[in-house]
């Protein structure tokens, strides 16, 4: 074991912790830790923009867009932040600029904006070109910016460093962050770095899906690890299924597609959006239009031989455009079912995206361990964390937003923090719970290991440890139940249902084991920790959608399908504690200042 | 609109599974003294993915099967492997592009340290890449909006921004297997990105750092590396295109 000393570390390095880096790095010792290289991160999947009120190609504000992040996430969102992040919004994309990100163009040769679902002019009244774009691999040019600086600044990475628990100092009465033990890929050795701050910026937990967006990289490690140390995670029942993945596979497609003017349609052929939001019609928010789609198949208005997708219509766009301003889509379209956007209907569905829930935090990115205090030391942002920006449903493009903003904050922040603290003494074996863990996982095996059958012993080497639960079984399982019960649309049977089998998965889990036995890069060992990791989300998604009876934003229960504000405007807070098997929930006020909830029409 | 409905409305012959081999380079290096070949056989369809057949051996044969992959669409760089002796995503690779018929072997990108099985050490690669200074340098105060840049001058580099530093390119370049010193393609494209951005101000000492003796003259323009690359970036009219600034610079 080795220790390390730090200000500050950050754990993930995707755009918000690399945001975070860059700003935490000029001020105070910073370590990035992350599991995987810096430039493999799911950002780098993010297409169609990020949206601010630049105002570069028609008229637009700020205020606009506030009020349109909270109309959006159906008023579960926090409103001042969301203001915070409408206002920021316009340095951090003129600060990416500056940095050197490629954005498109305009004549004039400034940055080049685009439509984008539930993004609009003066409150509703029709899309605005509010998005700011690379083509459609603007997740990628924001990825690599951040990186590219990141070696301009000599920013210290640990790459394929597993974090697997934070460490709390307890010794004054409450607690604040001490630092976090790291396991490290290459090999097998544990690593506990101390720190005065910490951050966590390690994504979101798309894998609980089957059919999702997500890489399969993104398990909710960050969540899971605040959760398991008796941290509340908020509003967790709220996923977001983005309207156009390729059909059957989950790839997705941007909604910049439908910013350009691409059009969804069902198997007749109808422009069916205009029937279920007729002023804005496919640039509708996520949310609504997922349902629509699942509407269509359901009345059997589906396309294809089991009428179980719809079309997305690029065909009456000019080739041109489609091959500037939608390149990679277009290029996946082909790869994945050999179809050509240009001249073909690209079958698609909806596909696990986006948690608009995570690790509670205030403005500043402090987490908050329950409804009024923070955590000293510790912060959270993008994906993993819940400001909350996004509420119940979170508009297209304020992701990359919202890691931009709020991963700058947590450095800053951070880096401060770092500076007026001294460090938290460590506990008396700070590795102890990861050493556990791996020896459980690695160990507990009743078979030998199978990377001791030397050259070439056929296929079965699998046999050898029979009567063990497999990691990959109980994935399928877990991914299968939550793809056919706690997706788009929910009911109090299909979550029930959803919970009895992450009960009986987690058992099976108390007695997996992996194969590899060795100490190199271990990805068995790794896979085995993440799925102990979604599995424990998994059934607080699902816990907290029973609880939640209304539905509102990204939660859709058809046994309660209207939103009910008298009951139901609130967050909702998870928490258990070490040790304990019961999951206590509580509700934590939703922050209103100038918009009051109204009816949600497009 | 109406064809096109049509073509695609037609119902497809429902995909067959098929029974495929796949041969598979293996290396531990604390348990075995050189790597070996393994065999798996694993049902598949047609439109799987390369990597769906690995993750299917890992997950139900062998779990000590180890490689890297993560977004799974070929946007984050991390499965490049040599696929039928071939650079390739293996997330990008369908089953039916490859013959299926014949075993499929796939072994690690070649050039960089053998680490275990598919994972080589990467960092030789980023280390050439960090050296060709790869980012936007520029003199003065930021300013407070966004540098002009005309649609065209956008254009000029916009090929090889596209790099997902898979290193399939560095890793299929004969003279960078002979020699793991030459900054090879990857950084070159790496370097481009910059040199040929109107608003970048440090084309200059990137040029000097390529013309040394690692630099773009050791490329005998195998074309490789274009073969190679997951994004269809044109990375030896890229260097060509250094070459040329070095000369005129």
């Amino acid at each position: 074991m080795q220790i390390h000393e730090y200000d500050v570390v950050i754990v993930g390095a995707g755009g918000a912790g690399m945001r975070a880096a860059l700003e935490s790095s000029k001020r105070a010792h910073t370590a990035v830790l992350t599991k995987l290289y810096p430039t493999r991160s799911h950002t780098g999947a993010a297409q169609g923009g990020m949206c601010a009120a630049l105002a570069n190609v028609e008229e637009d504000n700020w205020e606009w867009h506030t009020f349109d992040t909270i109309k959006g996430g159906d008023y579960l969102v926090d409103q001042d932040a969301a203001e915070i992040m409408a206002k920021e919004a316009i340095d951090a994309v003129i600060d990416l600029e500056n940095m050197g990100l490629p954005f498109n163009r305009t004549p004039e040769g400034k940055i080049d904006q685009r439509r984008f679902g539930g993004h609009t002019r003066n409150h509703g009244e029709a899309a605005v070109r509010r998005a700011c774009y690379a083509a459609d691999r603007t997740g990628h040019m924001i990825l690599q910016t951040l990186y590219q600086n990141c070696i301009k600044q000599d920013v210290e990475f640990y790459n394929e460093f597993y974090v697997l628990d934070l460490l709390l100092d307890e010794s004054e009465g409450e607690p604040r962050a001490a630092g976090v033990v790291a396991y490290e890929l290459a090999t097998g050795e544990i690593h506990v770095f101390s720190a005065k701050s910490v951050i966590f910026a390690s994504g979101g937990f798309g894998k609980v899906f089957k059919t999702t967006s997500n890489a399969h990289t993104l398990t909710g490690d960050g969540m899971a690890i605040v959760y398991r140390k008796g941290l509340p995670l908020e509003d967790m029942e709220f996923y977001q299924f983005h309207p156009t993945g390729l059909a059957g596979l989950g790839v997705l497609l941007t909604e910049g597609a439908r910013g350009e003017g691409g059009i969804l349609r069902n198997e007749s052929g109808e422009r069916f959006m205009e029937r279920y939001a007729p002023t804005i019609k496919d640039l509708a928010p996520r949310d609504m239009v997922s349902r629509a789609m699942l509407q269509e198949v359901r009345e059997g208005r589906g396309a294809g031989p089991n009428k179980d997708y719809v079309y997305l219509d690029l065909t009456h766009l000019p080739a041109e455009q489609i091959e500037a301003k939608l390149p990679d889509i277009t290029e996946f379209a082909r790869t994945y079912l050999g179809v050509d956007p240009i001249s073909e209907l690209v079958p698609v569905f909806p596909t696990a995206h986006y948690a608009m829930g995570g690790i509670p935090t205030n403005n500043d990115t402090e987490v908050l361990r329950n409804n009024e205090d923070i955590v000293p030391g510790l912060y959270a942002a993008g994906e993993c964390a819940c400001v909350s920006v996004h509420g119940a449903n979170r508009l297209g493009t304020n992701s990359l937003l919202d890691i931009n903003v709020f991963g700058k904050r947590a450095g800053v922040a951070a880096a401060e923090y770092a500076n007026n603290a001294k460090h938290a003494p460590l506990p008396e074996d700070p590795a102890k719970f990861v050493e556990d863990m791996v020896a459980k996982l690695r160990d507990g095996a009743t078979g030998p290991s199978v990377t001791a059958s030397g050259p070439n012993t056929g296929t079965d080497a699998g046999a050898e440890a029979e009567g063990t639960e497999r990691i990959a079984d109980i994935r399928k399982a877990m991914q299968e139940t939550m793809d056919m019960n706690a997706q788009v649309y929910r009911t109090e049977e299909t979550l029930t249902q959803a919970l009895a089998d992450i009960k009986e998965l987690q058992e099976r889990y108390t007695r997996a084991t992996i194969q590899d036995k060795g100490q190199r890069y271990n990805t068995d060992l790794l896979e085995a920790i993440e799925l102990g990791f979604l599995l424990e989300l998994a059934e607080l998604l699902v816990i907290g959608a029973l609880n939640r009876k209304e539905s509102r934003g990204g939660h859709a229960r058809e046994d309660y399908q209207t939103r009910d504000d008298e009951n139901f405007m609130s967050h909702t807070m998870a928490y258990r504690q070490p040790g304990e098997t019961e999951i206590k929930l509580d509700t934590k006020p939703v922050i209103v200042t100038r918009y009051q909830p109204m009816e949600r029409k497009y | 609109m109406s064809t096109a409905t049509e073509q695609a409305t037609t119902p497809a012959p429902a995909p067959q599974q098929q029974t495929v081999t796949f041969k598979i380079l293996r290396f531990n290096p604390d348990e075995d003294t050189a790597p070996h070949w393994q065999e798996f056989q694993v049902d598949v369809y047609p439109t799987d993915r390369v990597l769906d057949a690995l993750t299917m051996i890992k997950g139900e044969q062998d779990g000590s099967l180890t490689f890297r992959r993560s977004c799974g669409h070929g946007i984050c760089g991390s499965d490049a492997m040599r696929i039928n002796g071939r650079n390739r995503l293996a997330c990008k690779t369908l089953i039916k592009d490859l013959n299926a018929k014949k075993p499929i072997t796939v072994e690690a990108i070649k050039g960089l340290p053998q680490e275990k099985d598919l994972v080589v050490d990467m960092e030789p690669f980023f280390q050439a890449y960090r050296e060709v200074m790869p980012f936007l340098i520029t003199s003065g105060h930021d300013p407070s909006k966004e540098r002009i840049q005309s649609i065209a001058e956008r254009e000029v580099f916009d090929d090889t921004t596209k790099c997902i530093m898979c290193a399939a390119c560095t890793t299929s370049c004969p003279v960078f297997w002979s020699d793991g010193q030459y900054f090879g393609p990857q950084a070159i494209v790496g370097a481009h990105r910059f040199i040929f951005d109107s608003r970048d101000e440090g084309a200059a000492t990137r040029l000097e750092i390529l013309n040394s003796k690692e630099g773009v003259w050791r490329c005998r323009t195998t074309f490789n590396c274009t073969e190679a690359c997951p994004r269809g970036i044109q990375i030896t009219k890229a260097i060509q295109e250094v070459k040329r600034a070095v000369i005129n610079s």
